[in-house]
C-alpha cells in the first residue's frame, strides 16, 4: 500500500499523505513528486477532512446522557472483573465466574477499581512503570528510540554501562520481531533500559529491564502477567535485576515471546 | 484518556454514530445497544485487545443490522433540520449541507470515510472494524472522497476516475 519505491506514487499514498498515514520521509518524498492537478486533489481532500473533523466535535465535552453512562458503568465492571481474571489464570477460571457474574454483579456497577492497589510490591510496580513506558513509547513515528539498531554495538555498550551490568540484546526474529533500538530510562532504583522490537504487521514489543533494590531482588521468579496496565506484560526478575516484556498482543503470543527473551539473557 | 475506561470510549462512539446516521436519536440508540451488546458478548473479548476497535466492529454490525430491517427510503429526517438549525450560526448551513451530502454516500463508503478522517484511524484498524480487506478500504474511501466533493460542488469537481492511477 505505501509504494516505498522511490519512482512511482499511486493514489493510496495521496490518501495516506492527507490521512497522516505515512513515515515522514515517505509523506515528504510523496510531496517532492505531486504533479499539479495531485497537488490540488490532496489539498482538496485535505480540506474536506478537515471540515469532517469539525463534525459535531463540540460533543466530545458534552456531558453523557444518563443511560449511556450507566451502560457504559456496566460494562467498566465486566471489564474489571476479567481483566482481573485474565491476570489469575486464564479462561477456564473466567468461564466458570461467568455464571456466577449475574448476580453477583448487581450492586457493584457503580464501584470503580482503584487504579493501582494500595500495596503494590516493588516487583509489580516495575511492571507497571514497563507498561507506561510502552505506551508512551510504542505510538512514536519520529524517535520511538534513542538510538536505533543500525547502531547495536553502541547500544548495547551504552546501556551495560548506564544499567552497570553486561547487558544481551535478544534476538526475536524468529518470532518475526526486528529491533527498532533503545532508551534509557529512570526509573525508582536507577536507570532503566527500554529496548523496542517491531513486527512486519508494525506491532511494537518492548523490553524493559533495570536493577530492583528491596526484598527478595536477589532471587528469581516466574513469569508474572500484568494485566491492569496500558498494555499487558509478562515481567520476571533474575539476580537483582527485573524484567518486563510488553505488547499489545495475546497472553499466549506475549508468553513465547517472553519465554524466547529469558532464554536469550 | 484511560484506553481501558469504557466511558471515556463513549463520546467518540456517540459523535462517530452522529455523522454515520445523521440523527442525534438513533445515533445515542445504536451506542447504547452497542454498550448492551458488548456486556453480553464481554466473554468474547480478549484482554489486551484493542477495546476502541472491538466497540467500533460491535456498532458496525448493529448499524448494518438496522439498515437491513429499515424501510430502503428514508424520507428527509425532522431531527437533522432541527439539530441543524440549533448548532451555532457560525458556518451553519455549510455543515448542515455536508451532513445532507454524507447521507447521500453509500453507507459502506461513509463508514470508511468518517473512521479514517472522523476517528482518525489506520487503514488496517479500519478494515478490521469493517471486516473488509484493506484494498477495498482504501477504494471505497478513494470513492467517498470523489463522490462527496462532487455532491457538494455540483458542476466544479473534475471527472477523476476513482481507479488506481500509477504516477511517474
Amino acid at each position: 500500500m505505501h509504494d516505498s519505491t522511490p519512482h512511482s506514487i499511486d493514489e493510496n499514498d495521496l490518501h495516506a499523505l492527507v490521512d497522516g498515514q505515512l513515515p515522514p520521509h515517505q509523506a515528504q518524498a510523496v510531496r517532492e513528486r505531486l504533479g499539479p492537478a495531485d497537488a490540488a486533489r490532496v489539498a482538496h481532500w485535505a480540506a474536506q477532512r478537515e471540515t469532517l473533523r469539525g463534525l459535531h466535535a463540540a460533543m466530545a465535552e458534552k456531558p453523557l446522557p444518563e443511560p449511556l453512562r450507566m451502560a457504559a458503568g456496566r460494562l467498566q465492571a465486566l471489564h474489571d472483573r476479567q481483566t482481573r481474571l485474565w491476570h489469575l489464570g486464564g479462561m477456564a477460571a473466567s468461564v466458570l465466574l461467568a455464571f456466577g457474574l449475574g448476580w453477583t454483579l448487581h450492586g457493584q456497577w457503580h464501584a470503580r477499581l482503584p487504579a493501582t492497589p494500595a500495596s503494590v510490591s516493588s516487583v509489580q510496580h516495575f511492571a507497571q512503570q514497563a507498561a507506561v513506558a510502552h505506551a508512551v513509547y510504542q505510538p512514536e513515528q519520529r524517535h520511538p528510540v534513542e538510538v536505533g539498531a543500525a547502531q547495536q554495538e553502541h547500544l548495547v555498550q551504552w546501556l551495560s554501562k548506564r544499567l552497570g551490568r553486561p547487558l544481551t540484546l535478544p534476538v526475536l526474529t524468529q518470532q518475526g520481531f526486528e529491533l527498532v533500538g533503545g532508551r534509557l530510562l529512570p526509573g525508582e532504583s536507577g536507570a532503566r533500559a527500554q529496548f523496542m522490537y517491531q513486527n512486519q504487521a508494525g506491532q511494537r514489543i518492548t523490553l524493559y529491564l533495570g536493577a530492583l533494590n528491596g526484598a527478595g531482588a536477589a532471587g528469581e521468579t516466574a513469569f508474572r502477567l500484568h494485566a491492569n496496565g496500558p498494555v499487558p506484560a509478562f515481567y520476571w526478575m533474575d539476580q537483582g535485576f527485573g524484567y518486563a516484556l510488553s505488547g499489545p498482543l495475546e497472553r499466549d503470543a506475549l508468553l513465547t515471546l517472553a519465554t524466547a527473551v529469558h532464554q536469550q539473557l | 484518556m484511560d484506553l481501558h475506561r469504557i466511558v471515556d470510549h463513549v463520546p467518540a462512539l456517540r459523535r462517530y454514530a452522529r455523522v454515520l446516521t445523521g440523527n442525534a436519536w438513533a445515533a445515542d440508540d445504536l451506542v447504547q445497544d452497542t454498550l448492551e451488546r458488548a456486556c453480553r458478548k464481554w466473554l468474547l473479548w480478549r484482554s489486551g485487545s484493542n477495546l476502541r476497535a472491538w466497540l467500533f466492529t460491535l456498532m458496525h454490525h448493529l448499524y448494518l443490522n438496522q439498515r437491513r430491517s429499515a424501510l430502503p427510503l428514508q424520507a428527509v429526517d425532522i431531527e437533522t433540520l432541527h439539530d441543524g438549525l440549533q448548532a451555532p450560526p457560525d458556518g451553519k448551513d455549510d455543515t448542515l449541507d455536508l451532513e445532507r451530502c454524507l447521507q447521500r454516500l453509500p453507507a459502506e463508503q461513509r463508514a470508511v470515510l468518517l473512521l479514517v478522517t472522523l476517528e482518525d484511524m489506520a487503514y488496517a484498524d479500519a478494515a478490521r472494524v469493517l471486516q473488509i480487506p484493506v484494498g477495498t478500504v482504501m477504494s471505497r474511501l478513494s470513492r467517498a472522497r470523489t463522490r462527496l466533493r462532487e455532491l457538494m460542488e455540483p458542476g466544479q469537481a473534475p471527472a477523476q476516475p476513482p481507479a488506481l492511477r500509477r504516477l511517474k
